[in-house]
């Protein structure tokens, strides 16, 4: 009470302070707008990550088995080993890794800190030949060994839901429509839930994926509740003995107070039995710099996410902001986007991923 | 991690305080700084190479100034090379002797290019034209339909066939042309820069249109990818222009900076939410700000204008301001800012608050906020007036009443009481800044015997800052800071007053010029 009282009164203080500022300025905010940050923007540490996967049975879902036969990005990364090989080891200093790091999305930080431990351990010999190597070994570890795998519930009467969060545009709606895919050839019944109710046409990309896949698929109306949609969804999925519901989300920026809140709710439905949410993946886009570290976190905070799905990787982008990611949060990516394509979602691979990453 | 670029100045001018002049290793300094804070706001490596060396360039080269210390002059720069390279020449809008004028929009896949599509049209429809959309992107499922639902929302026609896109673009150009249209929007499927299959494509829609426009659609959360991906698309069209787009969402948006550099065109349009009214010309100034790290005040400043009434917070505004502050206003002043979200959230966003306040914020449980409520409403209205006149059994039947305690209560009224004086300190003249005392009030709540807090005002550094910026942003002509409102009779205390609590509570007299 005390200190929400305090907290009260600051913000009343500063809401004030806010509103005089807002009603008389005329002119778009500038660069004196800021008055005294003493302490600016900082991060907050790591919240501990709510383990989303509730108690019991729990079926481990190899995403690796699902590609066996699938050549392409493999073979985008074989080319990219065979970059690498071309690279002059000899001349590559720490500088240049630095740069090759930044340029990835790594961020300055987690290049400085991976740099630094290297220089560290190497020593003097922080040069030549081996660099290249260490290095690679380095970002292997940071990426670590985390749980890749995707889970399942294989209690009787409970109906699996893998909820796909995310900012808008980056690929939320074809991923599920590709694992949708997959999951059917792994011979799981999938039924869709048009959760997206606010984008124009969502429900109508996400229903043609769904003729693609084979898979049912719930929508509702444009603008309704995705809440209700969700839940329409368990209920016909446990009706009709679905195995898996994969719940589709409106993107929706961390910062949009209301729209958090909206998908927390979704998370709480879909958590109500019979439905249990033994997923949340979060998709970031590979393009994304900087700011995926803050929607991971955000989106963390707020409905629990299990793992990453780091989409668009077939371009020029690394998507080296998930290396961050796993350093900051311990969120392990789970699944590659690599295309349009219904085949084009692959395991993630650290090895493949660092490869590329140092690679080009 | 994200440290904002303001939050690095700030040091700098710390260090560079009481320097008469520059030296060559202050500048050094300052400027790995900037660069790295440049990087974590997703600028492109090698344009942070050439910006911070036009910025030195500018330092070195500018003489002293009288009425700035060396720390205000570099921020300056920063600032002001800032905004000349996003700025630049500004594109003029020109029109087609033979209409329709004809718009094409290319970019990565979910960048937004079908929504962005549709905002054009309707800003084009605001500007007296009369627009047409030609939905090309038979790629991704469904994106014709949205662009018809989007279309029919702004009431423009959508014209798309499933054929193949240059057809549908060749087509879609006849139809606007037979209908009597003056711009035509071509909205095509996202590629990336190096499907060549694509890029070909999107070559063969723009030689079959001849685009007078040719933007390129970037989101604004783009990392160092932006620059590869910006000269692929500038080589294969020969871009007019870039709309960044997705500017809600909190990413600093120094993409917006590595493609201006690169591609040496205009950013034209600014797209910053997801109805279709949320587009507007783009801004420098605003773009600047944002990558400096100052979006997050800016932000909440918005969404306050956004959602607060301002009436209610005016009329409490100058009520908290002149000490005549009620319990009633209390309570008004909690619901609208209850409308901007969390207050915990808020409390992030706002500047000066230091980690600990943050932390706190953490766990700011937002039913507390309701009980508050509760207790209040709970009061007659000549009590809430008055608090004073509460005695033992008026309190006991506002516990029952807010279903709380009388200990609650009594805490309520106690906080209230030191509030209230604390803001007519801040109001009285020549009082010490009612902000840094209430943030030394907190520290000391906060930290609890023994330790006590950092809390919000750190006078050394802050005012500092605070004084710097004032001397950026008003520049050397006027000794009057831009953000002084203009003094309205009746509705706001007099301007000194006000000053002093904007500033955070320091009272940093004007610097003489």
């Amino acid at each position: 009470m005390v200190v929400a009282w305090i907290v009260i009164s600051v913000v009343v203080a500063l809401g004030v302070v806010t509103a005089v500022v807002v009603r008389t300025r005329h002119r778009p905010p500038s660069f004196e707008a800021t008055e005294s940050p003493e302490h600016p923007f900082e991060v907050e540490p790591s919240r501990p990550v709510e383990a989303a996967a509730p108690a019991g049975a729990v079926v481990e879902v190899r995403p690796a088995g699902w590609h066996d036969g699938l050549g392409k990005t493999r073979g985008a990364f074989s080319s990219l080993r065979a970059l690498r090989r071309q690279t002059d080891l000899d001349t590559t200093g720490l500088g240049e890794l630095r740069e090759t790091l930044l340029g990835a999305d790594v961020g300055v930080e987690t290049t400085d800190l991976v740099l630094a431990t290297l220089r560290e351990r190497l020593g003097r010999r922080a040069s030549g030949p081996g660099l290249l190597d260490a290095l690679r070994a380095e970002l292997l570890e940071l990426l670590g060994q985390g749980d890749r795998t995707l889970h399942l519930l294989t209690e009787p009467g409970v109906t699996n839901v893998w909820l796909f969060v995310g900012v808008n545009g980056v690929g939320k709606t074809t991923t599920i429509g590709k694992v949708a895919r997959q999951q059917m050839a792994a011979g799981r019944s999938v039924l869709l839930a048009a959760g997206d109710t606010f984008r124009a046409a969502a429900g109508e990309q996400l229903r043609l994926w769904a003729e693609r896949s084979g898979a049912d698929i719930v929508s509702g109306a444009e603008g309704g509740d995705p809440s209700a949609v969700v839940f329409d969804a368990i209920q016909r999925a446990a009706a009709r003995g679905n195995d898996l519901v994969l719940a589709d989300t409106a993107g929706r920026f961390h910062n949009r107070v209301n729209l958090v809140e909206e998908l927390k709710k979704i998370r709480r439905i879909a958590d109500r039995p019979p439905g249990a949410v033994s997923e949340v993946l979060l998709v970031l886009d590979a393009t994304t710099g900087q700011n995926g570290v803050v929607q991971a976190r955000e989106f963390a905070a707020a409905v629990g996410v299990t793992g990453i799905v780091l989409t668009k990787l077939d371009g020029t982008a690394k998507g080296g902001v998930v290396l961050a990611v796993q350093r900051v949060l311990g969120l392990p990516v789970k699944l590659v986007g690599v295309g349009e394509g219904p085949e084009d979602l692959l395991a993630f691979e650290p090895d493949a991923f660092v490869d590329a990453l140092l690679g080009a | 991690m994200f440290d904002a670029l303001s939050d690095r100045l700030e040091r700098i001018a710390g260090r560079l305080r009481g320097r008469g002049r520059l030296s060559e290793a202050d500048l050094d300094e300052a400027l790995a700084d900037i660069s790295t804070a440049l990087l974590e706001a997703d600028v492109e490596q090698g344009v942070v190479r050439g910006f911070t060396e036009a910025v030195r360039a500018r330092c070195v080269g500018a003489a002293l100034s009288k009425s700035l210390t060396p720390g205000q002059q570099v921020i300056k720069a920063v600032h002001e090379e800032l905004v000349r390279v996003l700025g630049g020449e500004a594109l003029r809008l020109t029109y087609a002797s033979r209409p329709p004028t004809v718009v094409l929009l290319a970019g990565l896949q979910g960048s937004g290019k079908t929504t962005t599509a549709a905002k054009l049209a309707q800003w084009w429809k605001q500007q007296g034209r009369h627009p047409m959309l030609v939905g090309a992107d038979l790629q991704r499922p469904a994106a014709v339909e949205q662009l018809r639902v989007l279309g029919a929302q702004a009431g423009v026609t959508v014209f798309s066939e499933p054929s193949d896109p240059v057809r549908v673009a060749r087509a879609g150009l006849a139809e606007a042309r037979r209908l009597g249209r003056d711009v035509c929007i071509v909205d095509t499927a996202g590629r990336l820069a190096i499907d060549e299959a694509l890029m070909r494509e999107v070559r063969d829609i723009s030689r079959a249109v001849e685009p007078h426009y040719t933007f390129l659609v970037v989101d604004a959360m783009t990392g160092q990818d932006a620059v590869a991906t910006a000269s692929a698309f500038h080589a294969t069209l020969e871009l007019d222009g870039v709309i960044v787009t997705k500017l809600d969402g909190d990413a600093r948006g120094g993409a917006a900076l590595s493609v201006k550099e690169v591609v040496g065109r205009p950013i034209v349009f600014a797209s910053t939410g997801e109805k279709l009214g949320d587009f507007d010309l783009f801004h420098p100034d605003r773009m600047a700000d944002r990558i400096l790290g100052m979006g997050d005040v800016l932000s909440l400043i918005e969404q306050a204008e956004r959602t607060m009434d301002e009436e209610v917070v005016a009329r409490s505004a100058s009520r908290l301001l002149s000490g005549r502050f009620t319990l009633e206003d209390l309570v008004e002043q909690l619901q609208q800012v209850k409308k901007l979200g969390s207050l915990g959230g808020i409390m992030k966003l706002l500047p000066g608050m230091s980690k600990d306040v943050r932390a706190a914020a953490d766990q700011i449980d937002d039913r507390e906020v309701n009980r508050v409520e509760a207790i209040v409403r709970s009061m007659t209205p000549a009590e809430r007036v008055e608090p004073a006149i509460i005695d033992g059994s008026r309190r006991l039947r506002i516990a029952r009443g807010s279903g709380t305690s009388t200990q609650d209560v009594n805490q309520l009224l106690k906080q209230f009481k030191e509030m209230q004086k604390l803001m007519r300190g801040a109001g009285g003249p020549g009082a010490p800044g009612g902000m840094g005392r209430l943030s030394g009030l907190l520290g000391g709540r906060l930290g609890g015997p023994g330790g006590g807090l950092p809390a919000l005002g750190d006078p050394g550094a802050g005012g500092e800052l605070s004084e710097l910026l004032r001397g950026v942003g008003s520049g050397e002509g006027s000794g009057q800071p831009r953000l002084d409102p203009p003094s309205r009779p009746g509705r706001v205390p007099p301007a000194g007053q006000r000053n002093k609590k904007k500033k955070g509570g320091r009272v940093t007299p004007p610097k003489a010029r």
